[in-house]
Parts: structure tokens; C-alpha cells; sequence
């Protein structure tokens, strides 16, 4: 039989002791807890799709400054030799890139009129090439036909009658049957129409921290802007050979306009998660040196504590008590102890969440993290207080009749 | 007697390394990481402008759409559309006032030498350079007449100066700026004010601006504006009717002396509200702010949220670290009983035994807040390195952070250690004589 009834009693003689060591536990365990629970947070963030072939991607921006600048004519040549540039597999000018932060939203209503609900959603403007430049899946409905695509002047208003959604959209504006969307025409801008003519599978708007990110939509807007982004699509892997190539050939083949920003899909996805994964970095070193220096101050106290109890032991060996027994006294004094712990840890937990959800908008907590977080810290505790346990094992018998 | 217990201290502490060093680690860990969050929070609730952050107010006006509240009705918009502010600007009732906006330029240098630049550049009222104590390295601000007649003029920072001019005085020069030609009126000194406050609509911790120019300019299409841009109501074909939207863009600071001024302030506005709302604007309920800096940066909510979450884990954490201390100074004084009770049976009085104990926690305590100085250094450089940008001018060591650093392991290493060592003077000498 386990001496529990001895334990406890033993326990109580030094209370403060073993409190102190409960509630390092609790407090070890109410972190620990929160901070799995903000790292999955994120990480389940930052493994949403973005829709695009990232790992083929690259843009640029290309801003013009010359007087006398033919910019529809420009960028059309522009276009052309990209897209005949070998490896390239198609090409496009586009307003905003997906994650890259910085981008333009516009809302849509059933109903034309300035007191209506509306949905609101990220804007793209691009051509016809828009689906096989950013490799976004069409599922319903087809592309724009060339002669979709009308000139946007800077400032214009009106916009085009025809848009392609994202089917996370489609799902916000006819919650019951996404597919309904389809053909169905919108009012943009309170009573402009416009009409759905094709759903994509995933395409992420340029806000990786809005709540509608999964909403985007393209319109057939070629932009007569003095600043905008061309956005290329490479075969797979050749795009780190392309970049440069590509920029020197824009930038001879007219002065009049800077090419600069040269960026990878790549590298934007790693700056729009910046903060998320240095936050997930800090919090797992959070983690680990709290359960090291949990684990670490058990080890510390049961030596001593084994080193003031030298001679019971002896005695107790003495008297007939196994090597394991002697183990057994401290490994379930130890449990005993996180027992303590955890329930006070579990309150903790549950109470810090409940603070994080109100200060700053979390989710609450998942039962089944608790009770990892339960299950880690016994086992963090059971395997600091083997060292110590077994070197009071070892302990030989003719202690006891030594003085000290 | 001192030197003799820190001497105590010493042999005590080295007699036992394994559990000091784990001590000393602990309290290190625990200050290194308070100290690393306390600092980011520290710097980013830090006031930018002190002499002056009571006397410079933000202004907001609530022009928003009656059916849809900006903010749900909790705030009115952060910024001001192009018609209030150009008409604030007119009626100069404030002690000095300034209208501004982000931009962007093309530098065309004239040596050929040097290829065209992109800078970013602010576009404001010649009043913003003496609100805001820009220092100026050559020349100075232009003057509210220039920017009245919209004249083409441009304050240059030092880094740009030097990129274009290597440097030199380059007040009265000329260069080219999106296909005009600007003259520089003068050139300012370094000036990075954290958090960068007076816009925070682009990011509160961004660098200051490479140019400045007279905001009339946007108007004119001389400078391109960049910056947020919010609509609630569609507007018409071109820049004409952009400008005369109600998309808020611009941003709106006013310079007043006194709390009368300020009430007079609030005054005027409320009557230029009532005033456009006879031209069927402002349909909601008046809703006017005057915010002091500090007031600004607060609601804005400068400070970030992951930054003040790590605040929390981390005392938390340094709770942990403490609870560890004493636990471990606990087992270690309730070790030293027979040492204990020898002393006092040969005459030591509870209060030097106590004095003696408390000299070794604190001793404890300083090495661990050395040590935590240490981590900090690390820690800020670590956070600097990960979050880059977003952290930039924010992870550095301040003396201030420094000292209290020290002062907090060292208080909160002798509070630790006042239950251990009450503990182990309560020891009975006899009881231990007995024993031994």
C-alpha cells in the first residue's frame, strides 16, 4: 500500500515548503496553458491558404515620373514583354498585394441605396489574366472576356458591371447556398450594379489581421495610375532567375519611371506574419525556461529536503523499508504536491483566459489543453524528483546508527 | 560588522554554489524578461513631446454617415476630410495650426550621377516645423505666406540633404521633385520623436519623413499623397471632386496656450459644425474632440496589445522565479538550524542573525539582477531582430530601466527572503545543541 496518510502528515509539519512548490506549479501551469493556447492562435493563422502559387510569384512596383508619359501605351508593352519573357507564365497590373497590408476595399449590397447593409470585401483591379497569374482555382461561372476590361483615370468612380468573388464571399452574401451568388448582380458603391460572373475557390485580402480576409474580389479594371504593382507568375523555379532579368529589362527600356521593390510572395508572407511568429518565439522560450526553472527548483528543494531527512531514511531502510519504497515516499509526496498544483492551475488558467478574452478579444480556452497542461506538469514533476528520489534510495542503512 | 556579513554571505554562497547559481539564475531570468517587456512597453507609452503635449491638440470632427457611425459611434473619425481642415485652416483661430498628410516624391537630383529617389514626405503647414520643435540644422520653415501662395518650397532631413547635396548648407538650391522645380528653404536635424505622434494613421512607430513640403501643393497635383484614405459616401468623377468628398484624409493639429483657449476652441468648432450643417453635412449628433498628445496616443492605442500581454506573462513569470527563491532560500536557512542555534547560544541576538540572512538574500538578489540586465540586453536585441520593423527604435536599454532593474531584483530578492530567514531565527539553540 502507498503511505499516503504518513505523506500527508509529513507534508503538513512543513506546509510553507511544499505550498511554495504547489504554487509554482500553478502559476508554471496557468502560463503555460495560455501561452500553448496564443501559439496555436496563431499558428492555425498563419496556415491559411492565400489562394496563389507563392512559391512562384514576385512583384514590383513601377512608378512613373516623366511629364510626358504614355501610360496606358506603357504599360501594355510592359505586359507584353513580360509575358513573352521565357519562363514567365503569365502577368499582370494589379492595385494591392494579398498580405502585404496595404490594399482596397470596397462593400457590396443586395439592394441599391445609401441605408443598406452591405458586405464589405478587398478590390483588385486586374485583366483577364488575373486567374492564371495569381493560380486561383475558379469553381463556378468563367473568367473576363478581353473586352471586360475597361481603363480606370486616377479618381474615376464608376465601376465596371462584371466581378469575379471569392467563394468565402459568395457564402457571406447568400449564407444559405454560396452557389446562388453566381450570376446574381450586386450593388457596389450604393447603387452601381454589378454582376457576379465567377466564383474562386481562395483568394486572401492584403489584411492577414481582418476578420473578411478570406473575402476578396477581382474587377476588370486596367488602372492609368502613375504607381502600380505588375505581378508575375514564373514556371516552377525559375523565379529567383527571373527577377533580376525582369527589372533590368523594365527599367532600360524606359527612363522615364522608377522600378523598385522587387519582392517575392514569399517574402511578403514572412513580413505579414512577422509579428506572429516572433510573438510564437518568444512565448515557447516563455514556456520552456518556466518548466526548466519549475522543474529545476523541485529538484532543488527535494535535495534538500532528502539531505535533512538523511538519517530517517537510513532508519527507515533499517527497518526493512526497499530501495524502492523509499523512492515510491518521494515520488508520491511529489505528486501530491502537483496535485495541489494543478488544481489551483487549472483555476488560474481558466482565469487568466478569461482576462485575455476580455482585454484583448482572444477566444476562450479549449478543455483539452488543460489537460495537457495538467498532464505535462506531473510529468515535469515526477521526472525532477527521480534524480533526487533515487539518490535518497541509495541511501545505505547504517546511516541510521551514525550520529551526524 | 557589514563587511563581516557580506564575508558570511560570500563563503554561504559558495559553500552551496549548485543552489545559488540556481537562484541567481531564476531571479536573472525572471528580471530579464520583465525588464525586456517593461522597456518595449515603456518606450511605447512614452511621451514624445513633454514641454509641450498639453498645449498641441488633435481635432476631430464627426462627419461620418448617420446610418453606419464611424468606430460604432464609440469614436469620431481619426481623420479630418480635405474641406474642414482646409476651412479650419482658413478661419486661424488657434495659436498656430497645422493641416497635414502622408506623401510621396520622386527626387530627380540634378547630377546625373545620382539615379531619381523615391523619399517619403509629408505635406503640411508651415506651422508644423514651430509646433512640433523640428530642429533645424540650415535655414528655416517657409513661411505662412509661402504656403498661402502655394509656393514650391521643401524642408529636407539631414539623410536626404546629405544624399543630394553631400551635406552642404543647400538652403536657396534647387531640385526637382515629380517634374517641378522646388527650392529648399531649410534642412532639420535629426528628429525621431517615439512614438512618432503627430500621425499615427500610418503607423505610430514609422520613421519621420525625408521631405516636407506645403500641403496647398496636393491641391495643386504638385505632391501625390499617400496615407489612409476612408469613404462612406461615393464621390464624383475626378480630383475636383475628391477633394471636395466626404473621404477623410488629412490630418488636423491646432497649438493652444491655455485651457480658455481651448474652451474657445471647442467653441468654434461646435459653431463651424452647426454652420455646414445647414449645407446638409454632419447629420449626427455634435460630436467634436480636442486631444491633448498624451490623451491621442492613448486612445489610438499606441501601446500594443501583444506588448502589454508579454508585460503580463512576464511578471508572472517573475513571480514564478521569486516563488523559487524562497522556496530554495527557505531549505537552504532551515539547512543552516545547528549553525543557527550554535550562534545564538554563543550570544548572536535574532536581530543580527536576521540582519545577516537579509545581507545574503540581497546579495542574491543584485547578482540576479546583474544577470538580468544581461538577459534584457539580449532580449531586447532578440526582439528587435524578430519583430524588426515594428519593434524598430523601441529595444533599447534605457538607464532608467537599468536602475530599476537592479532595484526591483534587489527588493524583491529580500522580500523573498524575509519568510526564510524569520524562519531560521526561530530556531530553538538549545533544541539544535542537543541534537549535535
Amino acid at each position: 500500500m502507498i503511505e499516503i496518510g504518513l505523506i500527508v502528515r509529513a507534508l503538513l509539519r512543513n506546509k510553507i515548503g511544499a505550498l511554495l512548490i504547489a504554487l509554482q506549479i500553478a502559476l508554471t501551469m496557468t502560463i503555460m496553458v495560455n501561452a500553448i493556447f496564443m501559439i496555436q492562435d496563431r499558428q492555425s493563422q498563419m496556415q491559411r491558404d492565400s489562394g496563389l502559387d507563392e512559391a512562384n510569384t514576385f512583384y514590383l512596383t513601377n512608378t512613373v515620373f516623366g511629364k510626358d508619359y504614355n501610360l496606358q501605351a506603357e504599360m501594355q508593352t510592359d505586359l507584353n514583354i513580360i509575358r513573352k519573357t521565357p519562363g514567365v507564365i503569365d502577368a499582370i497590373q494589379i492595385n494591392a498585394i494579398p498580405l502585404s497590408g496595404g490594399g482596397w476595399s470596397m462593400a457590396l449590397q443586395h439592394e441599391p441605396g445609401d441605408d443598406k447593409d452591405t458586405i464589405g470585401s478587398a478590390l483588385y483591379m486586374v485583366d483577364d489574366h488575373a486567374i492564371n497569374t495569381l493560380g486561383v482555382e475558379l469553381i463556378a461561372g468563367s473568367n473576363f472576356a478581353p473586352e471586360d476590361i475597361e481603363w480606370r483615370a486616377s479618381g474615376q468612380s464608376t465601376w465596371p458591371s462584371k466581378t469575379i468573388i471569392t467563394k468565402a464571399f459568395a457564402e457571406q452574401l447568400y449564407p444559405d447556398n454560396w452557389e446562388t451568388a453566381l450570376g446574381k448582380t450586386f450593388y457596389i458603391s450604393q447603387n452601381q450594379p454589378m454582376q457576379v460572373i465567377g466564383i474562386m475557390k481562395t483568394l486572401q485580402a492584403p489584411w492577414n489581421g481582418w476578420g473578411g480576409v478570406e473575402r476578396s474580389m477581382l474587377v476588370p479594371f486596367q488602372m492609368e495610375s502613375q504607381s502600380s504593382y505588375y505581378f508575375i507568375r514564373t514556371e516552377s523555379g525559375r523565379r529567383d532567375e527571373l527577377m533580376p532579368i525582369i527589372e533590368k529589362t523594365l527599367a532600360e527600356r524606359n527612363k522615364e519611371r522608377i522600378i523598385r521593390r522587387v519582392t517575392t510572395l514569399e517574402e511578403t508572407r514572412k513580413r505579414s506574419y512577422r509579428r506572429h511568429n516572433a510573438t510564437n518565439k518568444i512565448l515557447t522560450t516563455v514556456v520552456i525556461t518556466l518548466t526548466l526553472i519549475t522543474g529545476f527548483g523541485i529538484v532543488g528543494l527535494a535535495i534538500f529536503s532528502i539531505n535533512r531527512r538523511t538519517k530517517q531514511i537510513g532508519t527507515r531502510r533499517a527497518i526493512g523499508a526497499t530501495q524502492w519504497q523509499i523512492m515510491r515516499y518521494f515520488l508520491v509526496e511529489n505528486f501530491l504536491i502537483s496535485c495541489v498544483g494543478v488544481v489551483i492551475g487549472i483555476a488560474g488558467a481558466i482565469a487568466l483566459n478569461m482576462w485575455l478574452v476580455k482585454t484583448f478579444n482572444l477566444t476562450p480556452i479549449g478543455f483539452e489543453l488543460i489537460v495537457f497542461g495538467a498532464v505535462a506538469l506531473f510529468i515535469v514533476g515526477q521526472l525532477a524528483v527521480l534524480y533526487p528520489a533515487k539518490k535518497a534510495a541509495l541511501i545505505p542503512p547504517a546511516t541510521a546508527t551514525r550520529t551526524v | 560588522m557589514f563587511n563581516y556579513y557580506l564575508r558570511l554571505a560570500r563563503i554561504s554562497i559558495l559553500k552551496h554554489w549548485g543552489l545559488s547559481l540556481l537562484m541567481i539564475l531564476a531571479i536573472g531570468l525572471g528580471i530579464g524578461a520583465t525588464m525586456t517587456t517593461v522597456t518595449v512597453n515603456y518606450l511605447m507609452s512614452a511621451n514624445p513631446i513633454p514641454h509641450k503635449s498639453e498645449q498641441l491638440y488633435y481635432v476631430q470632427l464627426d462627419s461620418w454617415d448617420v446610418n453606419d457611425p464611424f468606430d460604432e459611434g464609440q469614436n469620431p473619425p481619426d481623420q479630418l476630410t480635405y474641406t474642414d481642415s482646409t476651412n479650419l485652416m482658413k478661419a486661424k483661430k488657434a495659436f498656430r495650426q497645422n493641416v497635414q498628410a502622408q506623401a510621396y516624391a520622386v527626387i530627380e537630383p540634378n547630377d546625373p550621377e545620382i539615379l531619381p529617389m523615391i523619399v517619403n514626405a509629408r505635406a503640411n503647414s508651415a506651422d508644423f516645423f514651430a509646433m512640433f520643435d523640428v530642429p533645424f540644422i540650415y535655414g528655416n520653415a517657409w513661411s505662412n505666406q509661402a504656403d498661402d501662395n502655394k509656393e514650391l518650397v521643401v524642408v529636407l532631413n539631414k539623410e536626404t540633404n546629405e544624399k543630394i547635396f553631400g551635406g552642404k548648407n543647400s538652403v536657396g538650391e534647387s531640385i526637382r521633385i515629380d517634374g517641378n522645380v522646388f527650392q529648399v528653404v531649410g534642412v532639420i536635424d535629426h528628429w525621431q520623436p517615439k512614438p512618432r505622434f503627430y500621425d499615427i494613421t500610418t503607423g505610430a512607430f514609422n520613421e519621420t519623413e525625408e521631405i516636407f513640403v506645403p500641403f496647398n501643393l496636393i491641391a495643386e497635383e504638385k505632391v501625390r499623397r499617400s496615407g489612409n484614405t476612408n469613404c462612406w459616401k461615393p464621390s464624383g468623377d475626378g480630383f475636383e471632386a475628391f477633394l471636395a468628398s466626404e473621404c477623410i484624409w488629412t490630418q488636423f493639429w491646432v497649438e493652444l496656450k491655455t485651457e480658455q483657449d481651448k474652451d474657445d476652441y471647442l467653441n468654434f468648432l461646435n459653431a463651424y459644425v452647426e454652420e455646414q450643417k445647414q449645407y446638409g453635412r454632419f447629420l449626427r449628433p455634435i460630436d467634436n474632440r480636442l486631444s491633448t498628445v498624451t490623451q491621442w496616443l492613448e486612445n489610438q492605442e499606441v501601446v500594443a496589445d501583444d506588448a502589454r500581454m508579454m508585460m503580463t506573462m512576464s511578471f508572472m513569470f517573475l513571480v514564478v522565479c521569486l516563488l523559487n527563491t524562497v522556496g530554495l532560500l527557505l531549505a537552504k536557512f532551515l539547512g543552516k538550524a545547528p549553525e543557527i542555534g550554535l550562534r545564538q547560544a554563543l550570544g548572536a541576538s535574532k536581530s543580527t542573525l536576521f540582519f545577516q540572512y537579509i545581507i545574503e538574500a540581497g546579495c542574491i538578489g543584485i547578482a540576479g539582477g546583474l544577470l538580468g540586465l544581461f538577459f534584457a540586453f539580449w532580449g531586447l536585441i532578440g526582439i528587435e531582430t524578430l519583430y524588426g520593423d515594428y519593434m524598430q527604435n523601441l529595444a533599447t536599454l534605457d538607464f532608467n530601466m537599468m536602475l530599476l532593474a537592479i532595484a526591483i531584483s534587489f527588493f524583491a530578492t529580500i522580500i523573498a527572503g524575509i519568510y526564510p530567514t524569520w524562519r531560521a531565527c526561530k530556531v530553538q539553540p538549545s533544541h539544535q545543541l542537543k541534537s549535535q
